[in-house]
């Protein structure tokens, strides 16, 4: 190891793991919404990832517009979503957390059942909307990668925007601090849940389309989007959103520079010493207040 | 107006009520009363949804609320100001009284009309409507559960211990603010242990023992007869 990293490389690295992270992020904060006031860790939540971008795809395969694909597969997971949480989850408010984690772990494993069935075993390509690149030292770096990364901001910015303002963004985060209050106060908690329960799996899906043009579509990319998704919920703090921003572009930068020196295939590891770091020394979250 | 008629309430196998039977007339003040772990704070909750009751009916103008989830309770006129207090901590003061106007079919004008009122009674709460409710004295923060209570315009209001750990200074604006409500003609059904404050705010008390009433009388016979105090209270 005398042979030191370029800058170059080092800026490059940080580019790929703030998009990565930002698309991560859009996983990470409907898992985390949905954690927050269901206490229900969705095992499935890869899956709605993954049905999002074969939705995409085939939308627009049939169609020729991303945008609308991108639209459509938001719209319909979101929906799906609703179904889901109302038919399966909501029946399994307030047991024991294990009931839930087995049940979201046995609706992923129908999903990819169903989406092998429906969509077969090859890899689908998602054509990105924009196509140009630009000079980033000795790379031509995508333009669309960039654009993923903001589109994410964007939306993620409108959450936020969401959860601050209205009525639903102070049912929401009303029902996430005191779920028996809120509903003492006329809030009607099991529709916030669905209503949550939505919006984290149209985010989800959100992610599916915009990360098609870069890894593909397969029945299997959903527990990638999981694993990762939850390291990041654990390492910036159960049910933080903020946090798990936040942590969704450190372990993705984490990865990014791991990987100049081991390859990306084991530049994974870095997120889990990470995991496993964080739940000994600040097992609440890295990215949250010290409690008291 | 409300009618707890028979009710029996377990959490899980331990019974709790025993067969608790009370009234509340329209607009009227009645109070609770017992030792610590008899069943009021239970009773209050059986009323709100919170905990169903296993046997007997919870009756509000003529509607039976049994198996109501808490939200539809809050809907028909019940209001709940809990022991704990609850605030939302993490919501401003302002958006914890807005957690009670965001109903359908309330003007804007409406939402405006009762946060003047509320700030009017606690102005306290308009100074500190942008702070986090978590931030607020226990004495700001029993104000601020009875306000965000009143946006709901309740019919009547399930007060449980608002003057626990309290300021004598902050038991006396308690007790005006149940004025206050009694004169708007909402009722209140409230669990106290203080109990010169309960004597002399409600018309009628019951005194609970064991998950089952004891004794019920006009509050005015009781403020003569500490023997009957004291046998339920031990004070």
């Amino acid at each position: 190891m005398t042979v030191p990293i370029p800058i170059e490389q080092i800026l490059v690295q940080t580019v790929n793991g703030i998009v990565s992270g930002m698309i991560l992020a859009l996983v990470a904060s409907g898992l985390t919404l949905i954690f927050g006031i269901m206490d229900v860790v969705n095992f499935a939540h890869g899956e709605l990832v993954m049905l999002g971008a074969f939705v995409g795809a085939t939308t627009l395969a049939s169609t020729g517009s991303f945008w609308l694909a991108f639209v459509t597969a938001a719209l319909v997971i979101a929906l799906f979503g609703a179904v889901l949480q109302a038919s399966t989850l909501r029946p399994l408010l307030g047991r024991d957390p294990l009931t839930t984690i087995l049940a979201t772990f046995g609706i992923s494993l129908v999903l990819q059942k169903y989406a092998l069935w429906q969509w077969g075993p090859s890899a689908r390509k998602i054509q990105e909307p924009i196509t140009g690149q630009f000079h980033l030292f000795y790379l031509e770096y995508p333009w669309y990668r960039v654009a993923t990364a903001i589109f994410a901001a964007a939306i993620i910015g409108a959450l936020w925007l969401f959860l601050r303002r209205g009525k639903y963004g102070i049912w929401i985060r009303a029902a996430t601090q005191d779920r028996i209050m809120a509903s003492a106060m006329g809030i009607p908690v099991p529709l916030v849940h669905t209503l949550v329960f939505a919006i984290g799996a149209g985010m989800a899906a959100a992610s599916g389309v915009l990360f098609g043009p870069l890894g593909g579509v397969t029945q299997t990319m959903g527990f990638d989007f999981t694993l990762r998704a939850f390291i990041v919920v654990v390492v910036g703090g159960m049910g933080n959103l903020g946090g798990s921003i936040l942590a969704s572009i450190f372990v993705s930068l984490l990865e990014a520079y791991a990987s100049l020196v081991v390859s990306p295939a084991q530049a994974v590891i870095a997120s889990f010493v990470a995991l496993i770091l964080t739940l000994l020394f600040r097992p609440t979250g890295l990215f949250v207040p010290t409690p008291k | 107006m409300l009618a707890l008629e028979n009710v029996h309430t377990y959490y899980g196998k331990s019974h709790i009520l025993h067969g608790v039977s009370i009234e509340v007339g329209r607009g009227e003040v009645v109070g609770l009363l017992g030792r610590n772990g008899v069943g009021k704070s239970t009773t209050l909750k059986t009323t709100m949804g919170l905990v169903r009751p296993a046997e007997g009916r919870v009756v509000f103008e003529g509607k039976d609320l049994a198996g109501l989830a808490p939200h539809k309770v809050a809907h028909v006129g019940i209001a709940y100001v809990p022991e704990d207090r609850r605030i939302f901590r993490l919501l401003s003061v302002l958006e914890n009284l807005r957690t009670g106007l965001e109903r359908p079919g309330l003007s804007a004008e409406r939402r405006q009309a009762l946060l003047e009122k509320v700030y009017a009674s606690f102005p306290v709460l308009r100074e500190r409507r942008n702070q986090a409710g978590g931030t607020l004295s226990g004495g700001e923060q029993q104000m601020l559960a009875i306000a965000r209570a009143m946006m709901l315009e309740p019919k009547i209001i399930l007060l449980d211990e608002p003057t626990e750990g309290l300021m004598p200074r902050m038991v006396s604006q308690i007790r005006e603010i149940i004025a206050i409500l009694h004169r708007e003609g909402v009722a209140i059904l409230l669990v106290e242990q203080n109990v010169p404050l309960t004597l002399e705010v409600s018309s009628r008390v019951y005194i609970m023992e064991k998950g089952q009433v004891r004794h019920h009388a006009p509050a005015a016979e009781l403020r003569g007869n500490h023997a009957v105090i004291h046998q339920y209270l031990g004070v």
